[in-house]
Order: C-alpha cells, then structure tokens, then sequence
C-alpha cells in the first residue's frame, strides 16, 4: 500500500527521569530529551536530522522505530498509528519500518555469524523458507556489497565500513519501505563514509526506500537528504528543503551550524563569516525558559526569554520557529556581531 | 629569515611486536617543525599518525613497541635520551593535548589540582598559592567562566568543550615550545569544535608555539595547517603546503579523500568520490606501494617498489609516487577543481 | 541525605533478616524446649522449660519478644526460677547457661583479633604482590603471581590449615600446639596462637586480591589519563600513585571492606582447625548441640555487621570517585 507520506512523527515527547532524592529516591530532575517533534517523510526521500549532542536525535531516532515508547505524542507509518502496538501487531510493523545503528563495532552480536544476523529477521518473521534463507540471505550481502561467500564470518573478521554494510543487509532484511539510519557513517573513515553513502542512495533508488537520516556532520546530510530538519535542544528549529536550508538559514542555530563547518578551503580561512557562537548547550534537565537557543543567540530580547517561538512557516517553503528569523536576501559579509 | 626549527623528527618507524605478527605502525617518518608553524598530519585509521605523535613524546610501551630514528627536541634526541631528561622535556618543551578530553582528565581530582600538578613538576620550587594563581589564570585564559570556583570541580561536572579547554590549559601551563594535539577536536561537537580550534590558533599566537595538529578531518586542516603530511600505512605519502594541497595534490590517496570531502560539500546529488576498498592491514600490507590495490592509477611498477618522496611541481610538494611528475601535476589539479 | 536514605534503608533491612532468622529457627523441626536440657530429660522438665523460655507462645509472639529483647532485655520464668537477659538481649542458652549476648561478648574478640590480623596481612601481600605482576606483566613475576592466586583461591581452607598446623607444630616443632590466651593477658602466647591461622587466612584470601589489584592497574594503566601523566612529565611513582593505584584501589576497598565484615561473622573454618574459642567455633559447637539460641544470635550479629559495611562501603564509594557523589 503506497502513501505519499511514508512516516510521520506527531508532537512527540520524550522525558526521562533521573536523579533522586528523598527517603524513597524519588525522580528529582526531568531530562526533557525530546519536547515536542513532529515531522513528515515524504514516500521515497530522505529527511535528514541534524543536530549536536544533546539534541535529541537519538532519542527521537529510537521513538519513531517504537524502540522505546514516547511520553506522549504518536508515530504514524503508512497511515496507520503505531504508537501504541505491542507483541504481535509492533512485530509486523518491523517488517516496514527498521533501524540502521551508528555504531558498526557494537551493533553486531560478535557471537552470530553474519549469515544468521542477517538471515534470523528472516526466518523469525517466516518470510522465507528454510531452504531459501541462505540464497536470500547471499542476495542482499550482494547488494550492499559483501562478499557472498563471506556467509560464516563472524563480525570481528571485517573491518567497520563491511559492518556498516552487514547492518544495512540486516536493516533490509525485512523488505521495509522505511529506514531510520542513526548515524550510520559517524564512526567511519571519510573514504569509507563515501562508499556507505552511494550504497545507501543507490539503495534508495533501486528499492524505493524512504529514510530517516539522523547526523551531526552536516555536509553527510547536505548531501543524502532531501529536506532538512534541525533540532536543538528536544526541538525542532527550522525545516525545510535541503538546498535552501545550507544557502540560506533562517533559524540563527542553523546559521552558527553550518558557519562553524570547517571549509575545505584554505583561501576561504578567517573570513568574517565566521559566527562563534558562547558557551555551551544548556542542559536538558533544565532548559531556557522561552527559545532554548535564547542563550547563546545573538539577537535574543526579552520576547524571547518570555515566549517560546512557535515552528512556522515562512512564506519559502519552509517552516522555523524563531522570532527573528534570518532575513532571507542575506548580503555576503554581514556580520551577526 | 626562516623560524627556527623546534622538532625534528627523523626516520622515525614504530613497530609492534603482537602474538599476530609484527605490525609497522609508522615507517620512515621525517619532518622538520619551525617555531610558530602548524604541520597537519591527516590520515585515516591505521595511518601512523597517533603513533606518529606518540612517539615524539616517547610514549609507545617499550615492552611491546621498537622505536627507531631519532627525534630532536631542544637538541636532545628524545628517542636515546635518559629517562629523566624526557621526562624534563615532557610537558614543558613539548605538550600533547588527546582526542577524548572525558578520558583524558584523571576523574578523581579536582581540575584545579590536575593544573597545578603540571605546573609543579616543571617548577618545583614554587609555592601552592603561585601555582594556583598561575592555574587561575590559565584557566581564564581557555576561557572557563568562573574561574575561581571551577578550579575545585571534577571533570565530570564540566561539558566536553570545556574539559577540552582544561586538558588545552594542563598542556599550556608550562608555555611549550612544540605543541601536539591528536584529533583535539573530533569528540566534539561542531560548534564547540570552531571555539576550539579559535582558541588553538589563539593561543598560539600569544605563547609562540609550533602545533602538530593530527586530524581527518580535511576541514580541520584547511582551516588551521601551514603544512601537511598526508600518512597513509605507516609511512608518509605526500608532504606540501595546505594551499597546495587543496590546489594541486600531489598522491592519488590525496586525490581521493579531497574528492570524496568536495563532492560531499556540492549541492549536486552525484555518486560521490569515493576511494575503492577499505584500508589496509597494518600487519599484511601490499607490496610495494601500500595504496596500490586502491589506486586507480596503478601500473605494474606499484606492486613490486615502494616510492620514494620526491619533489614534484613548484609549490614545494613532496610526493610519494612512481606516477611521472606532469601526471601527477594535471591529475592532482582535476582533483581538487571538482 | 543519600546517607540518611541508606541508613533507613539498612533498618529495614536488618529487621527484615532478625525476622527471616528468627522464623527460620523457629522452624526448624526440633521441639526447642526439648534441646534445652540434653538427652536424659524429664517431659515435666521439658514443659517447665518450655514456659520459661517462651516457646508455648505462637511464633509472632515469641519473634515479637525476641525483638524486643534487643532492645530492652529480657526477663524469663517468673518467681524463684526466674532470671534475665540485659539488653541487647539475644536470648538465652540453656546448654551452655548463659545469655546469649554475654557469650558472644566472651567469644567476639577472638573472632575480633583474627579477622583484623588476617585482613591487614592479605591486604599487604595481594596488593602489593598484585603490582608486582602488573608492573611485570608478562614476566615471570606475573606469571609466578597467577600460579599463587590459581592455588590460593582453589586450597579449601581446612585442607591448608590442618596442613599447617601438621607440618608446624607437630612435624617441625617451631611452634607449640595453639591455645588461646587474650593480648591482655599473655601477648607473647596470643601472637604465638595467631600467628598461624593469621597466614593461613591471609594467604588464601590474599590471592583474589591479587589478581584484583594486577587486572585493575593493568587497565588502569590503558585509561588515556594516565598516558596523559606521562606526557605531562609526572615521575613513575607519582603516576601509579595519583593514577594508576587511585584508580585500581577502589573496587579493591570496597570488596575488602565487604569481606572483611563477612570475617567479622566468624571464621568458623579457621578457628576450628586452630581450636581459637572465637564467634565461628561456639557456632560450630551451637550446630552440634543444637543451641537455637546461640545460633540465632550468632547469625544476628554476622548479618549487622554485613548490612554495616554494606552501608558504609556505599558511602566510601561516593568518598572515593567523585563521579558517583550525588549532589
């Protein structure tokens, strides 16, 4: 069943509860990891999430894919609300909806060889027949490029861009039509990370795949996503198409992002560009009243501190959540300071 | 008037002795540092690079590492030199700054102590209250807020940018001559990372000091190097100036991580550049020119000779490279237009 | 306040573990009244007995009494035959004719001395022959250490002390046969008494510390802090000190402290085979005998001291890496 709207977050929140105290230890501080996302992935693209730590994105990686259960809010797959599935009706939605994990050292059990990681999906869904499940399972290897006959190897034997591939096998073991891929290249060398990136587009391509691609490096995101999102925070600051977001930020956050990106360009070195944004994130126990980036912003004014800027639209397609957004017609060299 | 040269590492090779094999970590390394200059060295896992750095420090485990070569700090070669003179050198004449500053800093004392501690060994006839003091104003310096209380906190009660900025004023303290930072800023987060870099560049201006700044982060190196060495299985590839690296690379490795970092910056969709394979193991490497089974430009002679450095074009580069001169020039320029 | 809530929680606790030991020997299927006075014994006797000591009562009420005993002592019998326990009263043991709490005050000091000797002995040879095979690792240092621990942990101890005290005092005659005689008292007999079961005990617990404190300051020695010493220029000493033993040490004092309160209880074990008059052995003869009392309030007292160092481990813990103090 096709959908122009493969997945969609709506008003998700996460908290988490730590710290204690009393006799009893009761929870004394909230984490506030996501305060209220909402996105839309769009059938057969890719939205990238980018944000630094502390932001959310894990979190909220893990909310969509039902691997944790959110405080409040829903996730809607193919139209239909999986928040609240569990047993047998969550274990079929894995069947469209999977994971690929940042770590390729840590999200492979060293214990399996690779055929039974990626063939176990399979045959514990009984979406394959005993006889057919090492063919299958050879098939995918194929695809994200691994050797075939590699079928008995265990994880320890390959180096960190071919795990990255055995999770991404193993994501597709299933046949989804959604892929939530938390940052998949993060740990991995940079020549690498251009192989694991056009296998992933070409998979896209070939299968039709839609994906959720979470990053903090933002020329990765620059480039596999379709439309952008950027979370600070717990919270979405500004949406919207890939290219206009990285040549015109609205949201200030945005813009000191993507200023801070070293150039690989030495003739582009202290330009006046350059936004250095103070301090450090907040923490998410105890957020900024108001605009969380408030703190660190350099047009932040009262408005700010009293009220929280709502996400949006702002007439280019896209939507920000700020009070002040960036005049769109930004003149090369107009310093912020 | 060149700066005068402050380290000089020569012929520099590392290896492990491990129950698999010997592993060549580094091999013939040889570079010069003047005073006041930035040197990159870049390179992907398995390069040599963080044992490059190391060793420059004699750091390797001597039951397990042979250390050969010879490196020259202050005219002493810290690789034969007594244990007690390298010790003297050690966070005085050369400083070392680490990737992971939460790992970095010892968690059971306060940061203020771990300050003074680095201050004390190299001044131990001052007083506790001048090595506070000079602690305090260090710690102002990297610019922590609120000095005077936070030079009695923990490391974990401080965020990663700013133990960073600690681990920066423990190395400082002692007003080196040769700073080394090994991936200072790839733990951190993007915008924490300019601060840091910033501050490097800062601080270096202000103490005079010549950095070895280890990255793979070719942003990094643009952003902050004079020079690079590009290291790849141990031994070094291609030595020129960042803008000469960026503008005429001289190695067909070099080739591929720019590529792979430029197409990755346009805005077009493309496939990206990428380098074919994945890199090579350290104990088994290929023969004769260890890219070789990578390189698409590769030709009998690749397999059976290692290359030699040589000057190639009129920038100063160095490559390591049995590709003739005007082919490397014209593939090197292609590269780095895309 | 995370002291005041682990001390309530302790509170808990020990009440919790006087109930479950009271019940457990209350349950026990011997007719207690019946143990009290040995084997040719007159059923008058035994009921009369039974009264006195409060075993007609209904369990709850005789735990009940038990409680409060602790805290208040405890009278049994009524008219001539009567007689009491002075809080904290742990009850009363008719085989031996004498309260509880009066017995284990006699014998606590014993099982007091032994545990203190042997503790700051296995502490001194694990550790310090734990860093002697992590500074050699490799080496046969390290691996005459691994050869020591593998022996260590797997020698029962009444296996080595019986041994021992063979090869000692009656095959080579350098020592007399041990009778225990208070420091007070004869402290030349006492050292000569302890001195072998002071080994022994420390020998065979030393070698888990070991191989504690060789695999703590190896990985210690890995943490990327302590390359960082190095590079500061900090001498070899001050670096395993400030680094590397800082570090190693505290899963070390917290485990010692916690065996350290197990041997507290009574090493039953050790005082038998060394006939050391200590908590463990009138365990052993309480067993025998089958003395409810005694052994309840034996039990008692090995619980309280594990719930304490319990307590005061967690708050050592907090005290030693200043990453788990809670704010």
């Amino acid at each position: 069943m096709s959908q122009d709207i493969a997945l969609q977050a709506v008003n998700l929140v996460k908290y988490f509860s730590t710290g204690s105290s009393g006799v009893l230890g009761r929870a004394t501080s909230i984490v506030q990891a996501v305060d209220g996302v909402s996105f839309t992935l769009p059938t057969g693209k890719t939205l990238g999430i980018v944000g630094e730590s502390g932001c959310g994105k894990s979190t909220l990686a893990r909310l969509v894919t039902r691997l944790i259960e959110p405080s409040s809010g829903s996730v809607v797959l193919d139209g239909v609300d999986i928040t609240n599935l569990s047993g047998k009706a969550l274990r079929e939605i894995r069947r469209k909806l999977q994971i690929i994990f940042q770590d390729p050292y840590s999200s492979l059990n060293p214990r399996h060889s690779i055929g039974q990681i990626i063939g176990d999906p399979m045959r514990i869904q009984g979406i394959v027949t005993k006889g057919n499940e090492k063919a299958e399972v050879q098939e995918l290897m194929q695809r994200v490029g691994l050797n075939p006959e590699h079928y008995n190897r265990y994880p320890h034997e390959f180096s960190g861009g071919q795990r990255q591939r055995i999770g991404i096998a193993r994501a597709l073991s299933l046949r989804p039509s959604v892929i939530v891929a938390d940052e998949p290249v993060s740990a991995l060398d940079v020549s690498i990370q251009a192989q694991i990136l056009n296998l992933l587009e070409n998979l896209q391509k070939d299968l039709g795949l839609s994906f959720v691609f979470i990053a903090h490096d933002l020329s990765v995101v620059r480039h596999i996503a379709d439309q952008v999102a950027v979370m600070y925070l717990g919270k979405i600051v500004e949406v919207g198409d890939s290219a206009t977001v990285y040549k015109n930020p609205a949201h200030p956050y945005t813009k000191a992002l993507l200023s801070a990106v070293p150039v690989a360009n030495p003739s582009l070195r202290n330009s006046d560009k350059r936004i250095r944004l103070v301090g450090d994130v907040p923490s998410p126990i105890d957020p900024p009243s108001g605009c969380r980036f408030r703190t660190r912003c350099w047009k932040a004014s009262d408005l700010c501190e009293a009220v929280e800027p709502p996400l949006q639209a702002d007439g280019s397609g896209r939507v920000v959540a700020c009070h002040f957004p960036e005049e769109q017609a930004v003149a090369v060299g107009q310093s912020p300071q | 008037m060149l700066p005068d040269v402050v380290l000089s590492v020569r012929n520099l090779s590392v290896v492990f002795h491990t129950p698999d094999g010997d592993v060549v970590a580094v091999n013939d390394v040889s570079f010069d540092l003047r005073s006041g200059e930035t040197l990159g060295i870049v390179g992907e896992s398995g390069s040599g690079k963080s044992v490059t750095a190391s060793s420059i420090l004699r750091l390797n485990n001597s039951n397990t590492a042979s250390t050969t070569g010879q490196i020259f700090v202050s005219g002493v070669d810290v690789l034969s030199a007594d244990e007690s003179d390298v010790r003297r050198i050690r966070g005085s004449e050369v400083a070392m700054i680490f990737q992971d500053p939460l790992s970095a800093l010892n968690p059971y004392y306060t940061v203020g102590k771990q300050i003074t501690e680095a201050y004390l060994v190299h001044h131990p006839d001052a007083s506790k209250d001048d090595a506070r003091s000079v602690t305090l104003e260090m710690l102002k310096k990297v610019g922590i807020p609120n000095p005077e209380k936070r030079i009695d906190e923990f490391p974990h009660q401080f965020s990663g940018g700013m133990r960073q900025r600690i681990v920066i004023a423990i190395a400082l303290i002692n007003n080196p001559k040769v700073l080394i930072a090994d991936e200072p800023t790839t733990a951190l987060d993007v915008t924490v990372q300019a601060q840091i870099l910033d501050l490097m560049k800062e601080l270096q201006t202000e103490f005079k000091m010549a950095i070895v700044l280890i990255t793979h982060d070719l942003g990094v190196i643009a952003e902050a190097a004079l020079d690079v060495l590009v290291m790849y299985g141990g031994r070094i590839v291609e030595r020129s100036s960042v803008d000469a690296l960026f503008s005429e690379p001289a190695h067909p490795y070099a080739w591929g991580l720019l590529g792979a970092v430029n197409s990755l910056s346009n805005s077009s969709r493309g496939a990206l550049v990428t380098i074919a394979g994945s890199p090579p193991s350290l104990i088994d490497l290929p023969k004769g020119c260890s890219f070789n089974p990578r390189c698409s430009h590769a030709f009998e002679k690749c397999s059976t000779q290692v290359p030699i450095l040589r000057s190639v074009g009129t920038l100063g580069s160095v490559t390591a490279c049995h590709l003739p001169d005007e082919t490397i020039l014209s593939l090197g320029r292609k590269a780095a237009a895309q | 306040m995370f002291i005041v809530r682990r001390i309530f929680f302790a509170l808990v606790l020990l009440l919790a573990v006087s109930f479950f030991t009271y019940m457990l020997f209350a349950m026990l299927p011997s007719d207690p009244a019946a143990l009290t006075c040995g084997k040719n014994c007159k059923p008058d006797v035994i009921a009369a007995n039974r009264i006195r000591l409060g075993y007609d009562k209904s369990l709850i009420e005789q735990y009940w009494l038990f409680l409060r005993g602790i805290f208040a002592g405890r009278d049994y019998g009524t008219g001539a035959a009567a007689f009491s326990c002075g809080a904290p009263s742990l009850g009363y043991s008719f085989g031996q004719h004498e309260c509880v709490t009066t017995l284990i005050t006699q014998t606590f000091p014993v099982t007091a001395y032994l545990s203190i000797g042997a503790f700051v002995l296995w502490m001194l040879i694990g550790i310090s022959s734990g860093a002697v095979a992590a500074l050699n690792k490799g080496k046969w240092q390290d691996r005459a250490a691994s050869i020591f621990t593998s022996i260590g942990v797997s020698l029962p101890t009444f296996y080595i002390g019986l041994l021992v005290l063979f090869s000692v005092v009656i095959w080579l005659r350098i020592l007399p046969f041990p009778s225990y005689e208070s420091p007070f008292d004869n402290f030349p007999t006492f050292l000569r008494t302890m001195i072998l079961p002071w080994l022994v005990l420390a020998v065979l617990s030393a070698a888990s510390y070991t191989r504690l404190t060789r695999n703590g300051m190896l990985e210690a020695m890995n943490e990327d802090f302590v390359r960082l010493g190095v590079a500061k220029g900090l001498t070899t000493r001050i670096i395993l000190r400030r680094y590397v033993m800082r570090q190693a040490l505290v899963p070390i004092v917290t485990i010692a402290g916690l065996d350290f309160a197990g041997l507290l209880g009574g090493a039953i074990i050790t005082e038998s085979v060394f006939s050391l008059p200590g908590m463990g052995k009138m365990s052993i003869r309480a067993v025998v005998e089958s003395d409810l009392p005694v052994l309840v309030g034996t039990t008692m007292v090995a619980a309280v001291f594990i719930v304490v160092a319990n307590v005061l481990v967690d708050i050592a813990y907090g005290y030693l890496d200043p990453r788990v103090r809670v704010k």
